[in-house]
């Protein structure tokens, strides 16, 4: 069972005073009091876990983040930040004495400057509302995870969040210029801005996917590219999960980048199909869908040459998307699998580990193995290009026993990623569903340092505790130096 | 002269940093040094020489991952990697021979100093391409950051802030980088005789295109004609590079659309493979445009609509790139080498940041070689310099003075 931080009582004896005082920051309807309206707030999409936060604050200008931060810092209050709320890590858990602020009112899109290919936006519109405002002109904003209707760029910063296309043109991290973004102590900073590469430190590349820990972002400046003269997407079927794996290692192998390289296994398929209908074959153990985008002619060409590489691979069935409702069609199966599989299951649980492409067919084995050992149902569908994997246990949270079982399963899905060379997850995030495990990829000496990094930060550890590390350590613990004892200065080294 | 350490594993390294940590001895890291000229001066009890801890230790093309030991030559990585058809998407500068040096460093060094070439508009920088290190810290301590997967959240990237630290937060000892397909074929479309500004808005055209342009880069006429490719330096006026590569069809049709389109606005030319591998690498490299061995050397970034503004208001040598903004300046080195004009423009331009990349000793001593960041970011990244190297043994005095 997952601890949380145990709360402040002397936080919770004094929540009048606190409201009133943020009252006086946030003036009206910013600041959420009464019970029923906090429940909207009590968990992200990992909904599994769920904790009524102590207040909610909605900020609308930067001074008044700065001014809550600068107070619940002075006041010792922990805060949570939170974008849109559809996390899937539990990243915006509320704190029962904490403050959660909520960063939806900063839904403005600031300026759009095509002559140096970027925008500037707050933290709260979302990530598809970024694309929206420049798809007119031919442009777009590259990472497109799933949830880019809902999800804010806030959050996709925090999460350092990826999507299908992110194995061509990169996660968060490698798409934002800039940004402005509050210190747990009030103060304001810029990192970046429309220029490239920082200056000094990179501060600007550790925020991004901090989830929250480091510090609450209030603008942001993201590069925006040129769409694809052309993307055509190929639908291929194999006999086997091995032939199509191998397929995806041959079209990187024989230098190919698509723009998207997705696989689904059969219970994903037949889910899929069943739901939206994308005319998917069900006679087939895994389909790939390939995209490939850029100019027409280098499109054509690289088509070709996926068909030959699939065909040597086993391919039995091979479909070209003619156009672009075709190609969207393709595309809805593999955007619709979550909730497809919702409808064949009552819960499900996602994973999210990333392994070396060549280890897919050994881990999609080991992963029907585990399914039979905690005798739980799983469709598997992965960002194949990249190594990606998002197997969903299927499981129903009605019996106690399977709730068990699904996480069970997971941790040990995920365990095995790390032991292949792979990682906990890939774009979703730690958050809390994946703290206590960060032991099997990280030893005690690289959490440290990671958790030092979170000194220079936020030394009281207001922001967002509980997430991320397994082991919260105070900062004056972490800053001992250990000499260790006897040890002669530079024992046998070669000296010139 | 001071002492040289020169570690042979990761324990040894460990060992070396530990035992300076606990007298407080300062280190002076580097890998092959070729770019020691590049920072503030470090004065320092020893060095720190990483260049015997080398050899690729995984490299399977199918993964586009390859990890090797930081003082790994460059040079050896690029061989490697081209004999299978691939390449660093960064295109890390050769910056040797601005100092002397035939040296082109170790891919410890080109990741350290966080330095693109003209790739970077499309690709990104060192940090983009940079997954995973095993590094110690200023603690003398081993940490592991980031994976060898090219996906990864789990925890901070700590690679971003090793990226650019310049050996003063850790010493690398292993890097996993994330590696490309080389395109088989590349075009550069010239366009000759404009102004910096007509370029920079050309350069923004072609950008935002739907042509995929991997290099955008503007020599004056005092460079172009320094060039080795011959259509560039006969042409006795400013040239416009734009570098497509791809398929063979792919980047020979690109290219000559893209000229069709800018065809009014000057007179086109283009290169095939050969020669616009040449132009892109003296472009890369910047010693081969900018030669003159007593000017300073200034890289400045800014938004890119800026470089035309930025070279007006600075008398200098230049080149720009990145479509306008990257900007390399050769200017004299007598009193403070240009560096008020330069950073007084930056702020005009709205934000980005110079460093003084080749000068001499004194000079690099008395100014910001790096740009000075405002109060609260120096306060911060001083904080995590306390994280990492709690003693300030590592490169002490490097990025700034007094850290």
């Amino acid at each position: 069972m997952l601890t949380m931080p145990a709360p402040d009582e002397s936080v919770l004896a004094r929540r009048a005073e606190i409201v009133a005082a943020l009252r006086a920051i946030v003036p009206g309807e910013g600041v959420i009091d009464a019970e029923e309206e906090r429940r909207a707030y009590e968990c992200d999409g990992l909904s599994a876990y769920r904790q009524l936060p102590m207040v909610v604050v909605l900020p609308s200008t930067v001074e008044q983040v700065s001014a809550v931060l600068r107070y619940c810092h002075r006041q010792k209050i922990r805060v949570v930040p939170r974008g849109a709320g559809t996390g899937l890590s539990g990243g915006a858990l509320p704190l029962a004495d904490g403050v959660l602020l909520g960063m939806g009112k900063f839904n403005r899109i600031l300026e759009v400057d095509y002559a140096n290919r970027c925008v500037v936006t707050q933290p709260g519109v979302t990530n598809l509302g970024i694309t929206n405002a420049v798809s007119a002109d031919g442009f777009y904003y590259a990472p497109d995870p799933s949830s880019q209707i809902a999800c804010s760029i806030g959050g996709n910063i925090a999460e350092n969040s990826g999507g299908v296309h992110c194995l061509k043109y990169g996660l968060t991290t490698n798409n934002v210029l800039g940004v402005q973004l509050v210190l747990i102590d009030g103060t304001v900073i810029r990192l970046g801005g429309k220029h490239l590469d920082a200056g000094g430190y990179d501060m600007l590349g550790v925020i991004t996917g901090s989830e929250g820990l480091l510090g609450v972002v209030t603008e942001v400046t993201v590069r925006i590219l040129r769409k694809p003269a052309t993307a055509r997407a190929l639908l291929l079927g194999f006999p086997t999960l091995e032939a199509g794996g191998d397929c995806v290692a041959a079209i990187i192998a024989a230098g190919i980048i698509p723009g998207g390289m997705e696989m689904m296994d059969k219970p994903a398929i037949h889910a899929a199909e069943a739901f939206v209908h994308a005319d998917y074959p069900l006679d087939v153990e895994s389909l790939l869908i390939v995209e490939l985008d850029g100019p027409a002619i280098e499109v054509d060409e690289l088509i070709a040459a996926v068909k030959e590489i699939a065909t040597q691979c086993g391919a039995v069935y091979s479909r070209l998307s003619n156009s672009e409702e075709e190609r969207a069609r393709f595309w809805a199966g593999r955007k619709a699998a979550f909730p497809a599989v919702g409808r064949i299951s009552p819960d499900y649980m996602c994973m999210d580990g990333t392994i070396p492409r060549k280890q897919l067919p050994f881990v999609l084995g080991r992963i029907g193995e585990l399914a039979t050992k905690h005798k739980l149902r799983v469709a598997n569908v992965f960002h194949a290009g990249d190594g990606n994997l998002h197997p969903l246990i299927l499981f129903d949270a009605n019996k106690p026993e399977e709730l068990a079982a699904a996480e069970a399963f997971g941790a040990d899905i995920l365990r095995l990623c790390v032991e292949v060379g792979g990682v906990l997850t890939g774009e979703h995030g730690v958050g809390i569903e994946k703290r206590d495990l960060m032991g099997a990829m990280f030893s005690e000496d690289d959490l440290a340092q990671q958790q030092r990094l979170k000194c220079a930060f936020d030394p009281d550890g207001l922001l967002n505790p509980g997430k991320v590390f397994p082991v919260l350590h105070r900062c004056a613990e972490l800053g001992r130096m250990v000499v260790r004892g006897g040890a002669v200065p530079f024992p046998n080294l070669p000296r010139f | 002269m001071s002492d040289t350490l020169r570690p042979r594993s990761l324990d040894e390294l460990r060992d070396t940093v530990a035992a300076a940590a606990a007298d407080a001895a300062t280190l002076e890291v580097m890998g092959s040094g070729s770019k020691r000229g590049f920072g503030r001066p470090v004065q320092a009890a020893r060095v720190l020489d990483l260049s015997g801890l080398t050899g690729v230790r995984s490299y399977e093309p199918a993964e586009l991952v390859l990890t090797a030991a930081a003082g790994t030559p460059l040079a050896e990585i690029e061989a490697l990697l081209a004999e299978k058809g691939q390449m660093l998407g960064f295109e890390p500068p050769h910056l040797g021979a601005l100092y002397g040096t035939a040296d082109a460093g170790t891919l410890g060094g080109a990741i350290a100093s966080n330095l693109a070439g003209p790739r970077r508009i499309k690709l990104g920088a060192a940090r983009d391409h940079f997954l995973g290190a095993v590094s110690v810290s200023g603690r003398g301590e081993i940490f592991k950051s980031g994976g060898k997967v090219v996906k990864n959240v789990t925890g901070y990237d700590l690679c971003k802030l090793l990226a650019g630290s310049f050996g003063t937060l850790a010493a690398l000892e292993e890097v996993t980088v994330k590696v490309l397909p080389a395109p088989a074929k590349q075009r550069t479309a010239l366009l000759f005789g404009l102004e910096p500004a007509e370029a920079v808005s050309v350069m923004a055209q072609a950008l935002n295109s739907p042509h995929e342009v991997s290099g955008a880069a503007y020599l004056p006429p005092a460079a172009a004609v320094r060039s080795s490719v011959d259509y560039i330096r006969r042409a006795g006026t400013s040239v416009v590079a734009l570098r497509l590569e791809g398929t063979p069809r792919s980047s020979e049709t690109r290219c000559k659309a893209l000229c069709g389109q800018l065809s009014h606005l000057a007179a086109v030319e283009e290169l095939h493979t050969m020669n616009s591998t040449k132009l892109w690498r003296e472009i890369r490299d910047v010693a081969p445009l900018l030669p003159d061995a007593s000017k300073a050397i200034w890289r400045v970034s800014v938004p890119p609509s800026a470089g035309a503004a930025v070279v007006a208001a600075v008398p200098a040598g230049f080149i720009l790139d990145w479509g306008g903004g990257l900007i390399w300046l050769a200017t004299d080195p007598a009193g403070d080498a240009g560096a008020a004009a330069i950073r007084a423009s930056i702020r005009a331009a709205g934000g980005g940041h110079a460093t003084l990349v080749r000068a001499p000793l004194p000079l690099r001593a008395a100014i910001p070689v790096f740009e000075p960041p405002e109060a609260a970011l120096a306060a911060l990244s001083a904080r995590v310099k306390e994280q990492f190297d709690p003693r300030r043994i590592l490169n002490p005095g490097r990025m700034y003075a007094g850290s």
